[in-house]
């Protein structure tokens, strides 16, 4: 198993983010996060990749254990944080060639031309990052997340605020990499889901709600849409494969 | 290794600020020591820096706390604090870097007043009788005295996300650990408390070492001071990891 939590749990003060969420992600498969806003999505991923401890429950990436070896299992995970935080003045080459050295990385050069031949930023690589268009700043996010190559990407909302245009050209960098990676990406946009996941896990308000492959949810004719607007308003219920 | 460090000494050589503060720091030294009328070098008549040496401590508290302010505040505006706390780093490590990277900039800032120590060593009668021990004293405990106002800048900026909120605690701070606890040592209600507080202003242990003997009591308190708030810069970056 690639990622796998059990009963994590993050309580701030008297509010409950996340309650006891399970799940085992398989190497190799793109899974869609999906839930409201305030559902728990990024807590959790803020969790895996050792931003923050969980209150409780345990998780492991690859079979290591997320709290006790945070550093080794920060080796195997490449994150993109929601909003793709980027420092605007410094050049796109600099920031990845600056992010190899800290994720570790051995040969930078090579590390960060790959970085960039895989998320398409070859026209753009001697730009500041602050004077590219919404779309190039998330593929230098994408690039940074996966420049140390990461077995497991924690992508948090990665399409949001794009165009269109830039939506495909973004799911398309994420099903390429999701051929030899595992890939654990958060959304509230269902053709999203289906356009790029194998599989969907639902919360709400902390909770499990689903947990199936896409192809099980849609098969009975039903929208994934539909799906999750019952299963966001139903408490508990949970659906396993 | 090192990444964060070269970043910060490179986005500092890329920003107005380093230059600002060294050059502000020249020209306000470089004023006091032969403009300023009564004080200067020429009015004094004597081959000595102290003039510079007694006003520095007051110019660094606005100058170190310029050079710190940007350093975790800007990342948690920017929400990179994220992304780096994410890395196969510690905390501690990035905690350093950017640390010595602000402390090279000090060490480069007061270097460059070598050129006045120079000008004096020629200008001594004959050249050269000048009292070097205790101008090697005095740069060593300007050195030791604005790494702790470094420490204590990287601590305020870990605290907010505003620069300038960074820049107000951190002069606040460095004013009263160097001037305040030793006017308020001087306060004769205070009596034996008095005398201690004293004893934990830099301003006391800078004096002691600028005169030119190097007291390991001193080493140890400078030592020991930026150990304190570079643990508190730990201790508030962790906070996200509480609740």
């Amino acid at each position: 198993m690639s990622i796998k939590v059990e009963q994590l749990t993050k309580i701030y003060g008297k509010q409950v983010a996340v309650d006891a969420i399970s799940f085992d992600i398989p190497t190799g498969q793109i899974v869609g996060f999906l839930g409201p806003n305030g559902a728990g999505k990024s807590t959790t991923m803020k969790m895996i990749t050792g931003y923050i401890p969980p209150t409780s429950g345990t998780g492991t990436v690859c079979g290591i254990d997320l709290v006790q070896e945070s550093i080794e299992v920060r080796k195997l995970v490449g994150y993109l944080p929601e909003n793709n935080p980027l420092y605007l003045d410094m050049y796109v080459k600099e920031y990845l060639e600056f992010i190899a050295g800290i994720s570790g990385v051995k040969h930078i050069k090579p590390a960060v031309e790959r970085a960039i031949e895989m998320t398409k930023l070859t026209p753009e690589r001697h730009k500041k990052v602050g004077q590219l268009s919404k779309g190039y700043r998330q593929r230098v996010g994408l690039a940074q997340a996966l420049i140390h190559e990461p077995k497991v990407l924690i992508l948090d909302e990665p399409t949001s605020g794009l165009d269109p245009i830039q939506v495909v050209e973004i799911r398309q960098v994420i099903k390429d990499l999701g051929k030899d990676k595992t890939v654990l990406l958060s959304t509230h946009i269902m053709q999203e889901v289906e356009a790029m996941c194998d599989r969907v896990i639902m919360i709400s308000k902390g909770k499990l709600v689903a947990d199936d492959l896409v192809t099980t949810l849609t098969q009975d004719g039903k929208s994934l849409e539909d799906t999750f607007r019952s299963l966001a308003n139903s408490d508990n219920h949970v659906e396993h494969i | 290794m090192l990444s964060i460090y070269k970043k910060e000494v490179r986005s500092f050589l890329g920003s107005l600020i380093a230059y600002i503060v060294m050059g502000v720091f020249l020209i306000l030294t470089g004023l006091f020591l032969w403009f300023v009328d009564g004080n200067s070098i020429f009015d004094l008549g004597v081959a000595s820096l102290q003039v510079m040496f007694d006003i520095s401590p007051y110019i660094l508290i606005f100058l170190v706390s310029a050079i710190t302010m940007k350093s975790i505040s800007d990342e948690k505006r920017l929400g990179t604090l994220e992304i780096i706390t994410t890395k196969p780093i510690t905390d501690l490590q990035i905690i350093l870097e950017k640390y010595f990277a602000a402390l090279t900039l000090v060490a480069f800032t007061l270097l460059l007043t070598s050129f006045y120590a120079y000008s004096v060593y020629n200008l001594a009668l004959p050249v050269g009788n000048i009292d070097l021990g205790s101008m090697l004293g005095s740069y060593l405990g300007l050195f030791l005295l604005a790494a702790c106002y470094a420490s204590i800048g990287l601590f305020a900026s870990s605290l907010t996300d505003n620069q300038i909120v960074a820049l107000i605690i951190s002069m606040v701070l460095s004013f009263f650990f160097f001037a305040v606890l030793g006017m308020l040592g001087d306060l004769e209600i205070l009596d034996k408390i008095g005398r201690s507080l004293n004893w934990f202003s830099l301003e006391f242990h800078y004096n002691s070492i600028s005169r030119g003997v190097v007291d390991t009591r001193d080493l140890v308190f400078f030592l020991g001071f930026i150990s304190v708030f570079l643990g508190g810069t730990k201790l508030v970056f962790e906070s996200r990891k509480w609740s």
